[in-house]
């Protein structure tokens, strides 16, 4: 990561960084020299150098290693302030000096460089490995339903005459609850690819949350659920400015989240209140609450549970994260006492508090 | 009885299909066009009691269409579309679509959608008094009462409601709602829509917060249903 992040500081700043270093280390080493010898100095500039080496590239290194050879003669090698040495020993120390900079520079970009290529070749690893997961999760999860769909219509079609009366209602009930899931999954992927196109932009409009509240659990309900899902919206809630199709997506992927993976009959509250001009909602279940160790996980594109059940694609959730991210809020996972999961979302945006005046 | 007849403009085979099957079933008597141009002319020489176009037209864009339609033709057209962007239906409703739906779509929602266009279109002065379960309008009066007892409505909240009654099952748009009740000037003023559309729901349905009257379409508007 120093790697990248350094990439982008150019290369006339790497130079004029280097010779701020030196400069510095120089004069440190300058009000030192009365405590250790020149020989010590060579030591601290030469670390200097493997320093520098470490973060920047070829070129600024090689100079820093020159720019500190001359610093050194010049500055610390007697006879001081001249380019001239005094001795045979320093000429060679001087000479090694400069060697065993400009190896080092090399050796060290080298090392570098083998380092990006194989941090490459890991992350197009993961790249294939993540494409792989979406391509086995994804053609399960559209294949199961189009089976469905294609084998309950040829019962129809060719077995007609030996199906009961209630096979045939079966069949048609399968083909239906099918395709409602078919649907959904495009849905999610319709989602992820505008999430992804990165041209999402919150259209809002004054929204009143009971209503965007209801209106997701409506749909929820439509589906004969077993779980009980009590609300709680604050009374005084103003309208909050936000994207509603997002806002309401959003509620829809955590309630059916929650409905899908706790067990039967569990309970699932939705509270909502304002903070000034932040929305807060928070969809708590009486579940069994997320793995410990998954619970950062749990918002990344694709990522499944490892004991999920079938049914899923992974993208339910990282859409509530993308979208809530969208709209400049946050969501957060916790697992609750004694057991469940509260996802909490915080989202800002203008509030009303219109109220008419008419009688 | 029924016997309307139902032009479809579609470029779907398996849709122009599925609607054949499930309109002559319950009685209405189906046309079809795969292209704007073939749903254009036909129109003209046979003009249907409703229009169902669908937005993505090979040879024309549906819009263009509908424009072009309402020119002249002033029986329901209801869109079809697998477009599900806002602008989308707001920019049909505004260019005088009646309705929308969104393939896909169940069959029972079509059913119902087309049932309240035609009443709609056949009923041009809604009759003075109309009743719906618990709920009765006195449209000469400017009375509501809820189960027999009377309702005390501003003169806002009533003139919003009357106007749904007036359009029952046809959605209305944010837009239209705000300049039909408010003016011209408020056309963004959607607080106030929402404010009065709470308080309405407080007064007239039987739990505010599941409206079977007074039912939203997300983005888009409101629509007013008799829950029968």
């Amino acid at each position: 990561m120093a790697g990248l992040f350094i990439n982008k500081i150019s290369k006339t700043r790497q130079y004029l960084i280097s010779m701020l270093a030196v400069g510095a280390v120089a004069a440190v080493c300058y009000f030192l020299t009365p405590l250790v010898g020149y020989k010590v100095v060579g030591f601290i500039l030469l670390l200097t150098v493997s320093l520098i080496a470490v973060i920047f590239d070829i070129l600024p290194v090689l100079f820093t290693a020159l720019l500190t050879s001359l610093t050194w003669d010049f500055f610390f090698i007697p006879p001081h302030f001249t380019l001239r040495v005094s001795t045979a020993d320093d000429g060679i120390l001087l000479a090694m000096y400069f060697v065993i900079a400009m190896v080092n520079a090399v050796l060290t970009f080298k090392i570098r460089q083998v380092e990006k290529a194989s941090r490459q070749k890991e992350e197009k690893a993961n790249t294939i490995k993540l494409y792989n997961t979406l391509l086995n999760s994804l053609s399960h999860e559209l294949r199961t339903p189009i089976a469905t769909i294609v084998g309950a219509a040829d019962n129809l079609q060719i077995n007609s005459s030996k199906l009961t009366a209630q096979n045939r209602h079966d069949l048609v009930t399968e083909i239906s609850k099918a395709s409602f899931r078919l649907n959904q999954q495009v849905e999610n992927l319709l989602n992820m690819s505008r999430l992804e196109s990165g041209f999402i932009k919150p259209k809002n409009d004054w929204c009143d949350i009971n209503e965007v509240v209801y209106k997701v659990i409506k749909a929820i309900e439509e589906n004969k659920i077993s779980q009980k899902i009590t609300v709680n919206i604050n009374p005084d809630i103003p309208l909050f400015s936000l994207d509603k199709g997002m806002l309401e997506q959003v509620i829809y992927n955590l309630l059916n989240n929650a409905v899908l993976y706790t067990p039967p009959d569990s309970k699932i509250d939705i509270m909502a209140m304002a903070y000034s001009n932040v929305l807060q909602i928070i969809i708590e279940d009486n579940g069994n609450g997320f793995p410990q160790g998954e619970v950062e996980n749990v918002f990344d594109k694709f990522y499944r549970l490892k004991d999920a059940r079938a049914g899923g694609t992974g993208l339910g959730l990282s859409i509530v994260k993308g979208f809530t991210e969208a709209m400049g809020g946050s969501v957060l996972l916790k697992n609750v006492l004694p057991t469940g999961a509260r996802f909490t979302l915080n989202i800002p945006g203008e509030t009303s508090y219109f109220k008419p005046q008419e009688k | 009885m029924n016997k309307a007849a139902i032009l479809i403009i579609d470029d779907e085979a398996q849709i122009r299909k599925l609607l054949e099957i499930t309109l002559q079933s319950n009685d209405y008597v189906v046309n079809k066009a795969a292209t704007a141009k073939e749903g254009l002319i036909f129109a003209a020489s046979h003009p249907p009691d409703m229009i169902i176009l669908d937005l993505g037209l090979p040879d024309e864009d549906g819009h263009s269409v509908l424009k072009k339609l309402r020119e002249w033709y002033t029986n329901p057209i209801m869109i079809l579309s697998v477009q599900s962007s806002e602008e989308d239906i707001i920019r049909a409703l505004d260019n005088g679509a009646n309705d929308y739906l969104i393939k896909p779509f169940r069959t029972g929602e079509l059913l119902a959608r087309i049932r309240s266009a035609l009443r709609t279109a056949a009923t041009e002065d809604s009759p003075p008094v109309v009743t719906y379960n618990d709920l009765e309008i006195d449209l000469m009066a400017r009375t509501v009462k809820k189960n027999h007892e009377p309702v005390k409505l501003t003169a806002t909240e009533y003139t919003l409601l009357a106007l749904f009654v007036k359009n029952e099952g046809m959605v209305l748009t944010h837009h239209y709602l705000l300049r039909e009740v408010w003016g011209p000037g408020y056309i963004n003023q959607s607080q106030y829509l929402r404010v009065f559309i709470a308080q309405l729901r407080k007064k007239i349905e039987n739990d505010p917060n599941r409206p079977e009257y007074i039912v939203t379409e997300s983005g888009v508007g409101y629509r007013f249903v008799n829950p029968g």
